[in-house]
């Protein structure tokens, strides 16, 4: 494809020829429409001449006879710049003027006419003029009458600037039409030569944007969010990736270990099964970690619409609550639960069901008191659930000893675990899952003081209400959606 | 005790090790398996049929096992499937249990697990058979239709949670019940809590028909899980 192919294929080009065609045509009609006006001025003031001068005349013969008007007559055609007179007899003779040839019918004709005519003494050339015809009693003729030469320059004058303003303005047009193209096609070629830069691997690269706000701005700041927001997956795709090669290896090879350890210095059978035993437990707690790495990397790309239903987050609150409560209380720790009814949520109930227990059971483990018999207050977990205007907000809230501000946003991401709870057992996936399930339903996870303890939020856009159906009659609210 | 004569189980499954070592752990457990390799196999011993249970791969050559499951239940085969899947998020188990399976068995698995589901899987075999409204094990006795549970004679106050609980348990009497079944018929989740919670509320249960009894009924299967059947055998 030429240069020129390329441009005469241009979209930019071809509109802007279009637009070059339409005001060429307008500029046309309104200089055609002035010219006219002009034309017409000029035919009036001509007319109006005439008309003085006739009357001129007339008021002569009315005044001296023939023998004035004749005088009068001849002093007029030699002044410069003359009109055009012609007296004649009633047979139309001429007896005086300086016309020297008019066609003869032309005085029978009444009102204004435009006639050619030679001048008497002045060269051969046939002119035009603007006439009229007025008649003397007893039947002189009288003509007078005004060269159309000024409406002719004045009517040449119209028609070249009318030429050179439309060549004038085609050029103009032009070029502006290639400038506007070529801008355009060469945006475009850079926006190209991205996106291919981009397809060919660099996905940090983004589309050009000039700034100028126009559609092709717009355009690669759409494209540009969406790369983003596809980078952020891959991201976090390259993410879970890194931490299964990062934090899958500790226990993998605590695995190995446990099991060359059983075969270089096993003794008996009960040995080896406790070895073997170990081998299973350590492995157990691998796929749970890969689980819940795969569950979390699933929840950001933004999980399967089929799996989300309408149900009641109060619900899923209470059989949370309740399936942890006899733990609860056999750590002493007082687990209650506050939930208003008719929570409804759009969403993944298993997800969020997870994510609730997680919550409760980094609750319970972490979020006891320090010292337990210096502690003035009873540990306990609250879990509450109830709307915030367009938001349905999912609290578990502890009494443990928090997490400073400084953390609260790096314990989001995965495997971060804080100094303190690395003895214990988790994988610190918990608040990243729950992060990554908030965003998958629109909503957020927010961490907050509990003054003291720790408060983690999950924010979830509520369902609209759905049109009113008249209550059922057994008030009960257990209609939980199965996954 | 009631005595389980083996069931004929059919295994559609292209890993071949895993297969064999499936088919070898069954029959252990007493039970008779057939192997398939592939989904057109599969499906044609499905059809000749008299099989208790199938256990179906996901992912298979030649018809994949969701096509396989949706092609039998469209034969009206009512035989009892569990599909087991390397896929094993929320999703799929919704996708292979609307194709028309039982049950969803994510990969890697326990087998302890995978034969406690085969097994309370083969037991729903007698469709038309009606519902039992009275489960009893010894002296305990559980009525469905008036939610009164007795031992003994004695009546035993349950919250709604434990009969649920003891519900499931006794529809599967004799056999193991796994800390994710319970989760998963009780509680209507999926995943893997992380801590023992199933543990406590059945150690509860426990303290409830067993405590002030001298046969327990409830025990724990180590590595396993729960049963519950007359220890008084």
């Amino acid at each position: 494809m030429t240069a020129v192919g390329k441009l005469f294929r241009a979209t930019a080009f071809r509109l802007a020829l279009a637009i070059l065609a339409l005001s060429a045509v307008g500029a046309g009609i309104v200089l055609s429409v002035i010219a006219w006006q002009v034309v017409k001025l000029v035919d009036e003031e001509i007319a109006r001449t005439i008309e003085a001068e006739a009357k001129g005349l007339i008021d002569s013969y009315d005044r001296e006879g023939l023998g004035g008007i004749y005088t009068v007559i001849e002093t007029r055609k030699r002044q410069p710049g003359a009109s055009l007179y012609l007296l004649t007899d009633p047979a139309g003779e001429p007896l005086a003027g300086n016309v020297e040839q008019i066609p003869l019918e032309v005085l029978e004709r009444p009102g204004f006419v435009i006639v050619s005519y030679r001048t008497s003494g002045g060269g051969d050339r046939v002119r035009q003029a603007l006439v009229r015809i007025y008649k003397l009693p007893p039947g002189f003729l009288l003509l007078v009458g005004h060269d159309l030469g000024d409406r002719a320059r004045v009517e040449k004058v119209m028609v070249r600037s009318l030429a050179v303003s439309l060549i004038f303005f085609a050029a103009l047009a032009a070029v502006g039409a290639l400038f506007v193209a070529r801008r355009v096609l060469s945006r475009i070629d850079d926006i190209n030569t991205s996106a291919h830069g981009i397809m060919s691997g660099d996905l940090t690269r983004r589309l050009p944007v000039s700034g100028s706000g126009d559609e092709l701005d717009r355009l690669a700041e759409g494209l540009n969010e969406m790369l983003g927001r596809i980078g952020e997956l891959m991201q976090g795709l390259r993410e879970v990736s890194d931490n299964i090669a990062h934090d899958l290896r500790t226990p993998l090879t605590r695995l190995r270990n446990h099991a060359e350890a059983a075969l270089a210095f096993g003794g008996d059978a009960a040995a080896y099964r406790a070895a073997l035993e170990k081998t299973i437990e350590e492995s157990d707690g691998l796929i749970k970690i890969f689980n819940a790495l795969l569950l979390i990397a699933r929840a950001e790309a933004g999980g399967d619409v089929e799996a989300l239903h309408s149900f009641d987050l109060g619900e899923v609150a209470k059989s949370v609550a309740e399936l942890y409560e006899p733990i609860a209380e056999e750590e002493g720790v007082l687990l209650k639960v506050e939930a208003e009814g008719k929570l409804r949520v759009r969403g993944n109930r298993e997800l969020i069901g997870q994510t609730l227990a997680n919550l409760v059971d980094n609750a319970l483990k972490y979020g006891a008191p320090k010292e337990r018999a210096a502690a003035q207050v009873k540990p306990y977990v609250v879990i509450s659930a109830r709307r915030v205007g367009g938001l349905v907000a999912l609290t578990v809230a502890d009494r443990g000893p928090g997490i400073a501000a400084a953390d609260r946003a790096r314990v989001l991401d995965r495997f971060v675990r804080l100094e303190g709870s690395r003895s214990r057992p988790g994988s610190g996936l918990g608040l990243s899952l729950a992060a990554a399930v908030a965003r998958m339903h629109g909503g957020s996870v927010e961490l907050e003081d509990n003054k003291p303890g720790l408060r983690v939020r999950v924010v979830l856009p509520a369902e609209p209400a759905p049109l009113q159906l008249p209550a059922p009659a057994n008030g009960g609210m257990d209609e939980s959606v199965a996954g | 005790m009631v005595v389980y004569s083996g069931m004929r189980i059919l295994i559609i499954e292209d890993d071949r090790d895993a297969a064999a070592y499936l088919a070898k752990a069954f029959r252990e457990a007493g039970h008779v398996v057939d192997l398939a390799h592939d989904g057109v196999t599969g499906y044609d011993m499905a059809v000749e049929g008299g099989y208790d249970v199938a256990i179906v791969d996901r992912m298979l050559p030649k018809m994949d096992g969701l096509t396989l499951v949706g092609a039998l239940r469209n034969q009206r085969d009512e035989t009892p499937i569990l599909i087991l899947s390397a896929l094993g998020q929320v999703d799929d188990r919704v996708k292979g249990l609307r194709a028309g399976g039982d049950d969803y068995l994510a990969k890697p698995y326990a087998f302890s697990e995978l034969l406690a589901r085969v097994e309370a899987l083969a037991r729903r075999r007698p469709k038309g058979a009606p519902e039992e409204t009275v489960f009893r094990v010894a002296d305990l006795t559980l009525d469905r239709l008036s939610h009164k549970v007795t031992r003994a004679g004695e009546e035993i106050i349950l919250q709604p949670r434990e009969f649920r609980l003891l519900e499931y348990l006794m529809q599967n009497a004799g056999k193991v019940v796994t800390r994710t079944m319970l989760l998963e018929h009780v509680w209507d989740y999926h995943f893997d809590p992380q801590t023992n919670v199933i543990d406590v509320h059945v150690s509860r249960l426990r303290a409830k028909i067993d405590r002030d009894f001298d046969a327990p009924l409830l025990s724990t299967v180590r590595g396993a899980g729960y049963m519950i059947r007359d220890g008084g055998r």
